[in-house]
């Protein structure tokens, strides 16, 4: 698990979405979830430069451990919590284990976390991939390899969606 | 040779590896990501893909040289290897990686050798070029200069 800007004590870190969030700055908290480590590093980069904060995550096991639907989050001390405000999930389709598209069905299932976006990113365009991740809520589907424009895109559409 | 001429050089060479079409415009969106905060941000990336193409390759030797070939294993493999290759815009060594995925669907042995070496051949063209356009960067900025931004053309 990689996070800038503050410190990350990763498993007891607990997540809560939080529609009426302003933040500092407006600033939009990113976990971006690949297995791939130049594709974690080029989406982690684009997004800083579009002035968001980042996490990281190199599957969705991590990611659900980092938003607090992991099996380890049964006991947490709330004292030493963490509590981070993730205002999207972008992630990749094809991972090992747990895929994108089944990542985004547990987000979408959790009852705290339902309303956050989930963007799925994949290097093929199989339209009935596409339309099967938009019908399960997935707020877009971006062609990888990603560009400066689709987080520009990407953005947009989220401020559009907040205001 | 003085810096105009090095950076003279370096654009042209850089060019010459687009026409080539061993990079594509990807590559041009990783350049696009590096500034004054972030400046070693290409060359960062791209060891990285050196670092994870090198292991994967040997891998992929090792799993195509056992008695049965397990695809399942291998796929994967070449996946990766084609997310990232493209991810940094070393195109000759994606396509090479299509062609082998699609021989590992069919799960044609021989074909699948014959792939794991053009996909070998591809990845070090691409990093021996890219290892002598960082060097020629770097002999820019130990001169005092700024690496130009590549303009193409065509």
């Amino acid at each position: 698990m990689n996070s800038s800007g503050g410190s990350c004590s990763s498993l007891m870190d607990v997540v809560t979405y939080d529609p009426h969030h302003h933040g500092h700055d407006e600033e939009l908290h990113v976990l971006a979830v690949d297995d791939n480590l130049i594709d974690r590093k080029l989406v982690e980069r684009l997004l800083k430069i579009s002035s968001c904060k980042v996490t990281t995550a190199e599957n969705a096991i991590r990611a659900l451990e980092y938003l607090g639907l992991g099996d380890q989050n049964q006991h947490i001390d709330a004292l030493t919590c963490n509590v981070m405000k993730v205002n999207l999930i972008i992630t990749d389709y094809c991972m090992p284990g747990m895929t994108g598209f089944e990542l985004l069905k547990k987000v979408k299932e959790s009852s705290n976390l339902r309303e956050l976006p989930v963007v799925i990113m994949s290097s093929e365009n199989i339209p009935t991939r596409i339309n099967k991740c938009l019908a399960s809520g997935a707020q877009m589907f971006m062609q990888k390899p990603l560009k400066l424009s689709d987080v520009e895109k990407l953005k947009c559409h989220l401020m559009n969606c907040r205001s | 040779m003085d810096l105009v001429q090095m950076q003279k050089s370096l654009q042209d060479y850089t060019k010459s590896l687009f026409l080539e079409g061993i990079l594509d415009s990807q590559f041009l969106q990783l350049q696009q990501l590096q500034d004054e905060s972030n400046p070693d941000f290409v060359s960062q990336v791209v060891t990285l893909f050196f670092q994870d193409s090198d292991r994967i390759l040997n891998d992929l030797s090792l799993s195509l040289d056992q008695q049965v070939v397990d695809f399942k294993k291998v796929d994967p493999h070449v996946h990766q290897l084609k997310g990232s290759s493209s991810s940094i815009g070393a195109q000759r060594v994606k396509n090479a990686c299509v062609v082998f995925r699609s021989f590992c669907e069919q799960q044609n042995v021989e074909a699948c050798h014959r792939c794991l070496q053009q996909v070998k051949q591809e990845y070090y063209l691409v990093k021996n070029r890219l290892e002598t356009l960082f060097k020629l960067e770097q002999q820019i900025v130990a001169s005092g200069g700024m690496i130009p931004a590549v303009e193409l053309g065509f």
